[in-house]
């Protein structure tokens, strides 16, 4: 949950942290957000040695193992340029999450994991946010349904969403009902309560699929996988991507 | 094993499912309509009342005390109880003393927590609950699953077959005619009753008033024509001032059952007054601890603000899907996932440490909360404590060696790219429960390890930083 009253760094050259979904499975998506960025006017970083943000662990409650990643984490991204993540799960793990498994951690514990949340910017938030980007070039005949992910909720990036999606000629935004449920995946959540974890997808399905819509965006990858993975199921997937690889797709 | 949530949620009828989330669902927008018709920032509202709560919990020690005094200046009788079983005496203690041998109740989950109502009919104590939804509950035999709608996962067939079968009446499912009946059986109830027992929405420490919120006006029943009025409260229900109700009592109502204000609202400072004509002789109010001070200590004292509204159960997508017997306890959802194992006694931490698991930390419930409660915190902190005490709960997944690997960016990238054969083999089939139970439902994109890296080495200005 991060908020977005937090000062964080802004600079045009930027650290890019891939995320170990887009490093396993999304290599379009990390690859569209070099070239957002670059259009953006941005110099882009890539360290060769990261790995995870550690949420995985943490959200099973080992914080002992997400320290570890976390610090390393800190490490692999030292410096004080500005972070940018493509996904507001591993930002929120940056802006919120470190803050609570090192509460009671003394400082050299820390090895730089404050300074994370100090320069760390899902994507968008950072395009609207820090840069300032309120409008994208480019045109697509699109009917887009936005999934707002849980970890954005209270900070920058379901606005900078709309901000840039919307500002693209012939874009038509659809926002889905109870926008406010979650999508089922929650990680290992999905693992040990399949059964839950499937209502609650179909039933986002149904809220997706009640618009029409061309295509389902997310800023979140994980969402997208799950929502997708159980639409292919039931026979009724549909074009998803995450919200750079539209903007990617704008520039042409 | 599957977590006992997940088992609950398979076994539930699809009917009471949908009757459990389509509540939910409409009492989780008809709050956002309302809190946004009539406040310009409803998040600044909840934020008020959250730091007037972990102020006062922050304080509790000199808020009971003034609490205390002032109570007992309007003429009330504080009694203090460290757990149930001294709850329980105490409560039988104040009805023995004026020999009561009939009690009427006004909904109350502090008194639920306690399980009173089987205890005094041990007793020879009979006990009866005024509130429609836990009469029903109590003649059924059944336990409430929601904080504010304790029959949310009944159907009024059921109720009419359990009217029928209880001599309150032929078989009829006509809301307004269940209701007429047991208003007739109830009014003589409390006719006949010694003691009105009710909970305790607020206690203002500054003046001693109690504040009760109900729909039904039956806590004013139980009490007026009684001699005795027993309070249990939890010592967390305390706010400093009368003035502070202000900002609870807006945020109540709208956050439970998306009103303005509950139709009833009672303050009571003390027992009757000779200038009033009715009223009980005698109040008391018995603070109820079983295990709140031991949570002030400790790491999820915020939990402690909660007021009791239920609506991080409406919006709970986990809660709507299992519903709230699920969490096999008095408190379901989210607040229940954090409260149970915290309240009552050491016992509670591993018998319930599987419930904060029940949740994929979607944050919803901390969007509603009136008191802001960062619930999904005080649900890692829980999750954290069981490993640290090696409580396992199903779905304790081994991290250790994924922290290793993803500590080792070399053998990190190795795996990356090994792990492609993932795409040549029968995934369907592999020879893990949990992972076959997921592929069931879903299929998995392919895997792509190293890609994206590969594409960084051949592009002109390469970004890769070693």
């Amino acid at each position: 949950m991060a908020t977005q009253s937090i000062e964080r760094a802004v600079n045009t050259e930027v650290q890019l942290m891939m995320t170990c979904l887009c490093d396993a499975f999304y290599a379009g998506v990390a690859e569209a957000t070099v070239r957002v960025l670059e259009a953006a006017g941005c110099r882009v970083h890539v360290p060769e040695d990261q790995t995870c943000c550690g949420q995985p662990a943490f959200n099973g409650g080992d914080f002992e193992s997400s320290r570890k990643i976390a610090q390393h984490t800190a490490k692999v991204f030292s410096g004080d340029l500005p972070i940018i993540v493509p996904s507001g799960s591993c930002a929120a793990m940056h802006l919120h999450g470190n803050g609570l498994q090192f509460e009671n951690a003394p400082d050299e514990g820390q090895m730089g994991v404050r300074s994370l949340a100090k320069r760390t910017w899902e994507v968008c938030d950072f395009l609207v946010h820090g840069l300032g980007k309120t409008t994208w070039p480019g045109r697509l005949d699109r009917r887009v349904a936005i999934h707002d992910s849980c970890h954005t909720r209270g900070s920058g990036t379901g606005a900078a969403m709309r901000t840039l999606l919307g500002s693209i000629a012939g874009v038509e935004l659809l926002e889905i009902g109870q926008a406010e449920q979650c999508c089922g995946f929650g990680g290992t959540f999905s693992v040990t309560f399949p059964h839950i974890s499937t209502g609650m997808g179909t039933l986002k399905l149904d809220e997706v699929h009640a618009k029409r819509p061309d295509m389902l965006v997310s800023g979140d990858m994980s969402c997208l996988m799950h929502l997708n993975g159980l639409a292919e199921n039931q026979e009724r997937a549909l074009p998803h991507c995450h919200a750079v690889e539209v903007l990617a797709e704008a520039l042409g | 094993m599957p977590n006992p949530i997940e088992q609950y949620a398979r076994d539930l009828s699809e009917e009471t499912r949908e009757a459990v989330r389509k509540s939910g669902a409409l009492t989780t927008g008809q709050r956002v309509e309302i809190l946004q018709k009539d406040y310009e920032d409803p998040d600044a509202l909840r934020r008020l009342a959250g730091e007037i709560k972990q102020h006062t919990i922050d304080h509790l020690d000199s808020y009971l005390e003034q609490a205390e005094a002032s109570l007992t200046k309007a003429g009330a009788k504080v009694h203090f109880a460290s757990d149930a079983d001294s709850a329980r005496q105490c409560v039988l203690g104040i009805l023995q003393q004026s020999d009561v041998q009939r009690v009427v109740k006004s909904k109350s989950m502090a008194t639920e927590e306690i399980h009173l109502n089987p205890f005094l009919e041990k007793q020879g104590i009979e006990t009866v609950e005024t509130d429609l939804g836990e009469f029903i509950i109590q003649i059924d035999e059944d336990t409430p699953s929601h904080i504010v709608r304790p029959i949310i996962h009944k159907k009024r067939e059921e109720v009419a077959e359990s009217f029928e079968k209880h001599g309150l009446g032929d078989y009829n499912t006509d809301p307004e005619t269940i209701t007429r009946r047991a208003r007739v059986h109830l009014r003589e109830k409390y006719m006949q009753s010694g003691a009105g027992i009710t909970g305790g929405n607020f206690v203002s420490a500054e003046s001693g008033r109690i504040v009760l919120v109900t729909n039904e006006g039956n806590a004013r029943f139980s009490m007026a024509p009684n001699k005795v009025h027993i309070a249990v409260i939890g010592i967390e229900k305390i706010v400093p001032r009368d003035r502070d109700l202000a900002v609870f009592l807006n945020l109540l109502a709208r956050s439970a059952t998306a009103q303005q204000l509950t139709v009833y609202t009672q303050f009571i400072k003390g027992p009757r007054m000779p200038s009033q004509p009715s009223g009980p002789e005698e109040m008391h109010v018995v603070f109820l601890d079983n295990g709140r001070s031991q949570i002030l200590g400790e790491s999820c004292r915020e939990i402690l603000r909660c007021i009791r509204c239920g609506a991080c159960q409406n919006v709970c997508p986990v809660y709507r899907h299992a519903s709230g017997h699920a969490y096999r306890a008095v408190y379901g959802g989210p607040i229940g996932a954090v409260l149970s194992p915290l309240l009552g006694g050491k016992a509670s931490f591993p018998e319930y440490a599987d419930l904060p698991k029940a949740s994929s930390l979607c944050g919803a419930c901390r969007e509603v909360c009136p008191v802001d409660i960062p619930i999904p915190d005080m649900l890692l902190k829980l999750r954290h404590k069981g490993k640290k005490q090696g409580v396992s709960t199903p779905g304790s997944f081994p991290m250790a060696p994924f922290a290793t690997l993803a500590t080792s960016p070399t053998a990190w990238r190795t795996a990356m790219t090994a792990a492609r054969a993932m795409n040549y083999l029968p995934m369907k089939l592999a020879p893990i429960k949990p992972l076959r139970d997921w592929l069931g439902d879903r299929t998995l994109p392919k895997w792509r390890g190293g890609d994206f890296r590969r594409w960084l080495k051949t592009r002109k200005g390469n970004n890769a930083d070693a």
